[in-house]
């Protein structure tokens, strides 16, 4: 159902963005060239960040220990429609933006990318944020002590956002 | 400090697991291959995900998020009501909220950081629900383009990296939803004239 409006969805926004880049009397190629090299200073960033924490997440593999978190909460995740394999990212999303990128490239890897599994790993990490680190970012910045309603409310939002990610690909893909 | 217990953590439960269940070799070789997986996962999203920080930057220059701020500006009237009137404070918001969708993290936090300085100088110290609208908001991203989730599936040789995007659209609006709500009802349910500083009276 999806497979044909999506096929030609990644090389129709490179075109329409190049287009209306020279519409707009935009140096097309110098801003791709440019913002492709900033990409390079983007993965100079996280992998060693990668390589620290896909070490720590595959010796947990390895060792077992993320099947006996998967198989103590499974029985609420399952209620929940939330497979019980994702445990780890929802532990680390919400604290810190690099391991839930090693743990939810982890899931994908060992997974599959096409598996529920890889894909609502994949949703997860799409759809929410790094919330305390953007919480004390902003609020650092603007000098704010009481934080009120902040937390529980940005909680709320993580929580929902995780369960409407294995809903979605519940809906989108059928498995 | 806080990666480093939980990376000690990580390794400490591991060892102490494969002990526990007989699976020492297996834990001793994951230690050994998890950097070079690493470094294999990250050559291969390399190329995906500096196309699209290339695309992303032909967008921003050829005035898009410009585009997409004065769509937002009607919704975000509404979410804002106290900044309405407030040009500058409304015009850091606009930018902050369509770098976020176009995922130009980077733009997006100075630009959300400037809104967030210029409301607390209506009440110093405390979150005003304003404030805590704010930062709900960019702790649940709307992005229409998550490059680099894409680029991990395209590098475990996924061969359409981007047919999560309608999941991942529909995931967000909830997220984002939800967190708007809930702020505005916990927002309502604790008023901010019942906390000891009174910072209406500091408005004047």
């Amino acid at each position: 159902m999806m497979e044909g409006a999506f096929t030609m969805l990644v090389p129709g926004i490179l075109l329409a963005t190049a287009v209306w880049g020279l519409i707009r009397r935009v140096d097309v190629y110098d801003a791709l060239i440019h913002g492709a090299g900033e990409g390079l200073g983007v993965l100079v960033r996280i992998a060693p960040s990668m390589i620290a924490l896909l070490t720590a997440v595959q010796m947990l593999r390895a060792s077992g220990a993320l099947d006996l978190a998967a198989g103590a909460l499974a029985p609420v995740l399952d209620w929940l429609g939330i497979p019980p394999e994702t445990v780890p990212l929802l532990l680390v999303r919400p604290i810190s933006g690099s391991a839930a990128l090693g743990v939810g490239a982890d899931l994908i890897r060992a997974y599959g990318p096409d598996s529920a599994v890889g894909r609502t790993a994949a949703v997860m990490l799409g759809s929410t944020e790094t919330t305390f680190y953007t919480i004390a970012v902003y609020f650092g910045a603007a000098g704010i002590v009481k934080t009120r309603h902040t937390v529980p409310a940005a909680l709320c939002a993580d929580l929902a956002g995780f369960l409407a990610a294995a809903w979605a690909v519940r809906v989108c893909f059928g498995t | 400090m806080g990666m480093s217990v939980m990376w000690t953590a990580m390794v400490g439960i591991a060892v102490l697991c494969g002990i526990g269940t007989g699976q020492g070799a297996e834990v001793a070789a994951a230690a050994v291959e998890g950097a070079s997986a690493a470094v294999e996962l990250c050559l291969s999203m390399a190329g995906m995900l500096c196309l699209w920080m290339g695309v992303m930057e032909v967008m921003e220059r050829s005035g898009l998020s410009d585009g997409l701020s004065m769509l937002l500006r009607p919704v975000l009237r509404r979410l804002w009501p106290d900044f309405a009137e407030d040009g500058e404070t409304m015009d850091a918001i606009a930018a902050n909220v369509s770098a976020n969708l176009l995922g130009l993290g980077n733009a997006a936090t100075p630009l959300g950081i400037r809104a967030a300085r210029r409301m607390s100088r209506r009440s110093p110290g405390v979150a005003s629900d304003a404030l805590c609208l704010l930062v709900v908001c960019n702790s649940s991203s709307i992005q229409l383009i998550p490059a680099t989730v894409a680029s991990v599936r395209a590098a475990a040789g996924c061969a359409a990296p981007f047919d999560i995007l309608p999941a991942v659209w529909l995931a967000s609006g909830i997220s984002v939803s939800v967190g708007i709500l809930a702020a505005g009802l916990m927002g309502r349910a604790r008023p901010m004239e019942r906390l000891p500083l009174r910072p209406e009276r500091r408005r004047a």
